[in-house]
Parts: C-alpha cells; structure tokens; sequence
C-alpha cells in the first residue's frame, strides 16, 4: 500500500455550451482501488470518464496522475503525445461495444501484441507468447489467435479487448459499462474474470456502469452521479445498503429482486 | 517549340509548377513526411501517373532527359505515352539508357543500373498513406505519423507472419526513412527496397488522386521494416533471366503459349538490352545475334 | 484487558426519502466498549438495532452521530468518520465480519470464497486454500462441495462457509451476526468451539446470538440494546 493515490481529481467540469456533462467532480483513487460510478444515462458519468482518460478535455478542474517515477503529472497539460503513451501503456480503456476497442479486421493475436509492437517489442516469437499467455487469461483457447474477432462471440469480443488492454500491464483501466450488451450468464463469466483479474494485477480501475450488481461485485468505492453532480459517494456496499441521497435510494429500489 | 504554343512549358501553368515545387522542397525537408498539395486534372485518368507527372512537369527543364518506365519496361503503354506527352509538351529529350537519364519517371520499379547523383527519380504512387490498410481514418493517421506511433504497421506483419509464416508483403513494404517516417515506397517490389537506401538520386514520390508528395533525398537511410526473428530478406530467383542470364535482378514471368510454357525475364528491359548487346545469353534468347552461335535455344 | 472498540454516543436513523422523507430512528446513545479476549453479546427483541449496530461499526451503515473509535495499526481510528479507504483497511487488518447470509460471487469456489480474506491479507493462495481446507473440514462440510460455488449450497452449507470465511483470519476484532441462526447441534458446538479459540487467541468478539444456548455457552457480557432505543429522541 502506498500512501499516495494514484490519481487525483479536482472540481472537474464540463459544460457543452450551456448544458452539463459534469460538475464539479473531485475524488482520489488508490492503486489497486475499484471505483464505480454509477447512474442512469446522461448522468454525466461517460463524460466524467472520457474527461479522466482524457478522451475529452474538461472545462475546467484538473486530475493529476502519478506517473512509474512517482511524479505527479497534470493531466490537462500533458502533450497529446505524453497522453496518447500514457494510454497505451500504463492506462487500459474497455468500451462497451467491443468494436469500438479492438481492430476487428487483424487477428486475436495482433490485437493483443498491438499495444506491445506500439512499445518497441521486435520479436514476433515473444509477442506471440506474450499473446497466447494473454488469451489464456481471458479463457480464449489458444487456436484462435488468428481467427478475427469478426469471428467471435461478444462475450469473447469482451474478453479480447480486456487482454489487448492489460498486455503492458496497466496501473489503471477504464472501463465503459463493460458488460452491457452482454447475456446475463456471459456477463456473469465476464464479471468473474475482470474480478480475478483486478484483484491479481492490483490494477485501479474507474468502472461506468448503470448495473448495480455489477458495482456491487467489482467495486469497493462508487460515486452515484445525477445531472452531472456527484449526489453520494462512499463503500460500495454502504451506498448500497444504507443509500442517503434521495436518488441513490430510488436507484437502489429500482433493482429487480430475482 | 511552334508546335507546342498552345501548351505552357510542360503542360502545367507557372503557378502550379510553383505550388508544386514548394510541395517537393517540404517533402525533401522533411524526409518521408507527405505533403498535401492541390493535385491538378491531368489529361490522363487516374492511376495513370497522374502524381508521378505532376512532379515531372514542375522539376523538368529544357536541358533534361527523360526516361519512362512502367514495371521496368520502356515500352509498355503508359511508358511510351508519359514519354511522347514531355516529349511533346516540354520538347525535351527522351531515352530509355538509365545512365544517360536525368529524370526517371517510374511506376513500381527501380532501374537495376545504379543510379548516380544528379538524377532524380519519380515515383507515380497509388496510395501513398502506408497505415491506409490498417486505419482508414485520415486524421489518425496524421497523428500516428505526427507522434511516431507506428505500432500498427509491424500488426501488418504481424498477419503475415502469422498467416503465412512468414512476411509475405513481397510490394509496397514499408520502411522507416531517416529514423522518423514510416513510408510507402509505392508498389515497387521489395526487392528494390534496398536500393533506396543511400541513393546518391533525389527520389521523389508523387499521388495524384491522393494529393500527397513526398521524397528521399540523396543519401538517406532507408531501412525495411521487420521483425528480430523475421528478417527483412528480398526475393531471390533460382534462375537467371532467360534472355541475357542476368542474375539477381528482378523477373517478370512471360507466358509463351497456351500450354504452359513460360520464361523468367529481367523486367528492367534497358537493363536486358544493354546486357545483350554486350554479349550475354540466356537459355531462351533468340539466336539471331552474332554472339549466340554456340547457345542452344529451348524449344 | 486492552480495549479495541469504544463506541459512544452514536446514533442511526434512516431517511425514506421515497416516502416523503419521513425518519426513521433506529438507535441513540449508544455506548459501550468490548475487550479483547472476551465475547460481548447484543441482546434484545428483533428490530431493537442490534444488527444496525453491528454494520455501523463495520462501516456498512453510516453513522450519524457519535464516535466508533478503533484500534487500528499501533493508532486509534474513528471509524465512523473515516475514509472509505480506511475503512477498507479496517476490514481488512482488524475487524472481521460474520454476516448473516452470505453474499456469492458467480464461479468462485466455496475453498475461494473462504481462502479470500486470507490473500487479501498477503498470504500465498495455496497456504491460504490449506487453511481453508482445515476449517471446512472442521465445520464438516463435504468436501465434494469445496470447488463448488456456494450459490447453489443449502443454507446450512452457505452459513458453514460463511463462518470460515469470517474466522479463518486473525482479526483482532470479530462481528457475529447470528452466526448459528441455520446449523444443526453439531455445527452449532463447532462454532461454539471456534468462539472459544478466538477468545483464547485474545480477539474480542462482538456477537449476536438467538440462540440461548450458544449465547450461554459464549457470552462473557451481555449489552441490553433497548437501552439504545431513540425514544423521545425520534423525530
């Protein structure tokens, strides 16, 4: 454990003209922490998270993260070079929609050995293994590493765009409802795996997401968003359990008993 | 030049040529980088040279000589056409001798004669974006090239190891020039890669749909891109040219009839000639010279 | 005895912001300490607070007045005013928490389910499945369930696993809610057994417990908690 987080978040905001995307939002991440931020949509939740990947710039507010040397780095204020490497390397995004994540014309294996060959490694061999020891993670056998994702399932889509991002070993992910879309038992699998794989890694993540369950198995912390402010934050399970804020208690009464 | 008064020196009007050249003088500035430029409507269709000719006409000059060659040859249609067009609009000199060239317009081949300083060799390109394939948006790839994130082009060769075992890519394989720009070397055979490699020539490379011009200029290091455990290795041939017995040079095959038959020829064809008029034989060279007495013609 | 949890003064209601935001007080005042070594009990009806009690001081309910002081790494924390991340820490190094049900991970195995808190706390999954091992075995479940996710168990069989999971780390500080509300004799001797141990080892156990007989057998000290009742405090 360290005691300093990894990721420092200051009164973001960002307005498109005069409408909100969100508002004021501050919080810290530690290493190895799962926050979720949850909320219907246009909440402003895939704001905040595009604006924290900085997907989009803010409007105003600053994130600062602290970079392998352990020096702070502003984020806002980085060159598009400094950002694009930081998201190649130390950083991991998972969309929603797999398409919008993996090259769905190059194989598994290239998908995977991408970010790698983006970092300098010249060895077809060791990027192979490197790959097949990453699909493994993901439950893709082997014999399908130069089949295109084309050719897969969506839950398999997921999987392979979760190991093209954490091929280099990410200190933090992103992740974009990142099992929306899916069926309920492939989500489950998917669910699992992300769980076990966060927990080995000790990766920190930011997880959007509108499913309550899924905060509740992912996450230790969540922020609820509504109109783009943060109406409650705290302990997954105490935000779910004892939820204060008018809204976060509507939501949590909102889940379907099974 | 009575003939051509309806004509600008060179077809293209001063101001183009102008725009053209600043277009050239950037790209040699800056190796490997394409510069945009406003590609004019030429009296061909495109893929027919159109970049290759714009490039051409702006660095031409009444003293110049001109040698054209598609795929090698001298005398295949879009050759002999470009060559009458300067021939034509520009009243220069042509010729098929590389030697004595000083422009060299090339569709997909690099002259096996050496090339010397003080010629400048034009490359008419079809796409010239070497990431086309892999990421079709433009502004991406702009940027790519911009921060030098060339990641995706070892993908593709990646795929092509994987599929087939090994880099299959035999044309348009692109290489880094200078240590910064990935390039496409238009669809040259890889096997000329290596020529472009400190060239004592200016090479410039001109995409007339595409409105990009690019350039080496002489003496730059140009290098293959590849793998530690996948090599860049150019094609070899296990027979020589069956006209002149050239070997390792670049062949085209040539289908003789209907029944399969087949021979392997230097596809630089003034290279061919030049080796058979010195003497040299291949197997299938027509006996009709002096210096072939004592071959035995194939049937 | 060294004194690990002092609570005083703390109050928790709920505010039903759906109807109309009307409160509903469930405890006030509540003040007691527990000692290390020795088995507390929460006693009183049903809805008098007793498992309020128990989640605030293990962070899962907010807390809205008062102070839940811990003794945490060599310092003294105020847990229920502490940061989400302390309040991990917490758990994870000095309070543990047996609830009532357990809450199941799709796919992940009883021995898993059970071993977790261990490998939270640095230790080699394997030496952490051994010990698991040991306690399922010791609280007799089939060891055909052990690679099985505990979804599909039986009540008994989850609370059996539920239980290990609570007691196979060394927390100083150990929650039981009801604990041996679904077990039969046997198990409920087991987990007397257990009590004792951890007792022995110097943990300081907070319980309830609605069975009298287990409450007989373990209890050191019994906190009426209708005294903690809001009364004239509610709103």
């Amino acid at each position: 454990m360290t005691d300093e987080p990894l990721l420092r978040v200051s009164a973001l905001s960002k307005f498109y003209g005069s409408r909100v995307g969100c508002d004021n939002v501050s919080f810290d991440l530690w290493p190895g922490e799962v926050l979720a931020v949850v909320g219907e949509s246009g909440s402003g939740k895939t704001t905040l998270l595009n604006c924290l990947s900085t997907r989009l710039l803010p409007s105003s507010g600053t994130a600062s993260y602290r970079m392998r040397d352990g020096q702070f780095r502003e984020l806002y204020r980085m060159s598009e070079a400094e950002r694009r490497f930081l998201m190649r390397t130390d950083w991991g995004f998972v969309h929603q929609n797999p398409a919008d994540g993996l090259r769905m014309t190059v194989s598994a294996g290239a998908n995977v050995g991408e970010r790698l060959m983006a970092v300098g490694d010249r060895h077809y061999g060791k990027i192979r293994a490197t790959a097949v020891d990453w699909l493994s993670r993901v439950e893709i056998e082997e014999d399908r590493i130069d089949d295109e994702p084309r050719a897969f399932s969506g839950g398999m889509r997921q999987r392979l765009q979760i190991a093209r991002n954490l091929v280099t070993g990410p200190r933090l992910v992103f992740m974009d409802e990142p099992t929306g879309g899916l069926d309920v038992s492939v989500q489950a699998r998917l669910l699992d795996l992300l769980r076990g794989l966060v927990t080995d890694l000790g990766l920190a993540a930011i997880v959007v997401t509108h499913d309550l369950a899924v905060a509740r198995l992912l996450s230790q912390r969540m922020m609820v968003m509504k109109d783009g402010r943060v109406v409650e934050s705290g302990l997954t399970d105490r935000v779910l359990d004892d939820p204060r804020a008018p809204y976060t208690q509507l939501l949590v009464s909102s889940i379907l008993q099974v | 030049m009575t003939d051509i008064a309806t004509y600008n020196f060179a077809y293209l009007d001063e101001q183009t040529k102008r725009m053209i050249r600043r277009a050239i003088l950037k790209g040699i500035a800056i190796p490997g980088y394409q510069v945009p430029f406003a590609s004019r409507e030429m009296p061909m269709p495109y893929g027919w040279g159109t970049g290759g000719v714009q490039v051409t006409a702006s660095i031409i000059g009444p003293d110049d000589v001109l040698k054209v060659i598609d795929q090698g040859a001298d005398d295949t249609t879009n050759a002999v056409s470009i060559r009458a067009f300067f021939k034509k609009v520009a009243n220069v000199a042509v010729t098929t001798d590389t030697a004595t060239a000083t422009i060299i317009q090339t569709r997909h081949r690099i002259p096996e004669h050496p090339l010397t300083a003080g010629q400048v060799l034009v490359f008419q390109v079809p796409i010239p974006e070497p990431l086309r394939f892999l990421e079709p948006r433009e502004t991406e790839t702009r940027k790519m090239h911009a921060l030098e994130e060339y990641g995706l082009m070892h993908v593709k060769l990646y795929e092509d190891i994987a599929k087939h075992g090994r880099i299959a890519t035999t044309y348009a394989y692109p290489v880094k020039v200078e240590g910064r720009y990935v390039m496409d070397p238009s669809p040259t055979p890889k096997f000329d890669n290596p020529k472009m490699h400190r060239s004592p020539a200016l090479q410039l490379f001109g995409a007339g749909r595409e409105k990009r011009i690019y350039a080496v200029p002489p003496f730059t290091d140009v290098v293959s891109l590849d793998f530690e455990d996948h090599p860049f290795e150019v094609q070899t041939f296990d027979q020589p040219c069956a006209l002149c017995a050239a070997e390792n040079v670049y062949l085209d095959e040539v289908i003789l009839d209907d029944h399969g038959g087949h021979m392997f020829v230097c596809s630089d064809t003034d290279h061919c000639e030049k080796r058979r008029a010195d003497g040299h034989r291949g197997h299938l060279a027509p006996d009709t010279h002096p210096a072939s007495e004592n071959m035995e013609p194939a049937q | 005895m060294p004194t690990p949890l002092v609570v005083s003064d703390v109050a928790k209601s709920f505010t039903m912001h759906l109807r109309d935001g009307i409160k509903l007080p469930v405890v006030a005042g509540v003040s007691f300490s527990i000692k290390a070594g020795e088995c507390t009990v929460l006693g009183g009806p049903s809805g008098a607070g007793k498992s309020s009690i128990l989640k605030m001081l293990y962070g899962n309910y907010a807390v809205d007045e008062g102070q839940i002081i811990v003794k945490h790494e060599d310092g003294l924390v105020d847990l229920a005013h502490a940061s989400p991340r302390t309040v991990l820490a917490i758990r994870r190094q000095t309070i543990g928490y047996v609830s009532q049900f357990l809450r199941t991970v799709p796919r992940v195995s009883a021995l898993d389910v059970v071993a977790e808190p261990l490998v939270e706390r640095g230790e080699e999954r394997e030496a952490a499945r051994g010990k698991a091992r040991a306690l399922l075995a010791r609280l007799n479940l089939p060891e055909k369930l052990w690679a099985l996710p505990p979804a599909t168990f039986s009540g008994g069989e989850q609370q059996r696993v539920n239980i290990a999971r609570g007691f196979i780390t060394g927390h100083p500080i150990l929650l039981l809610d009801e604990p041996t509300a679904s077990l039969d004799a046997t198990n409920r001797d087991v987990v007397i057994e257990l009590i004792a141990a951890k007792k022995a080892a110097g943990v300081a156990l907070l319980g309830i417990f609605h069975d009298h007989e287990v409450r007989e057998a373990v209890a050191d000290r019994v906190i009426d908690v209708t005294a903690f009742a809001p009364g004239k405090l509610a709103a």
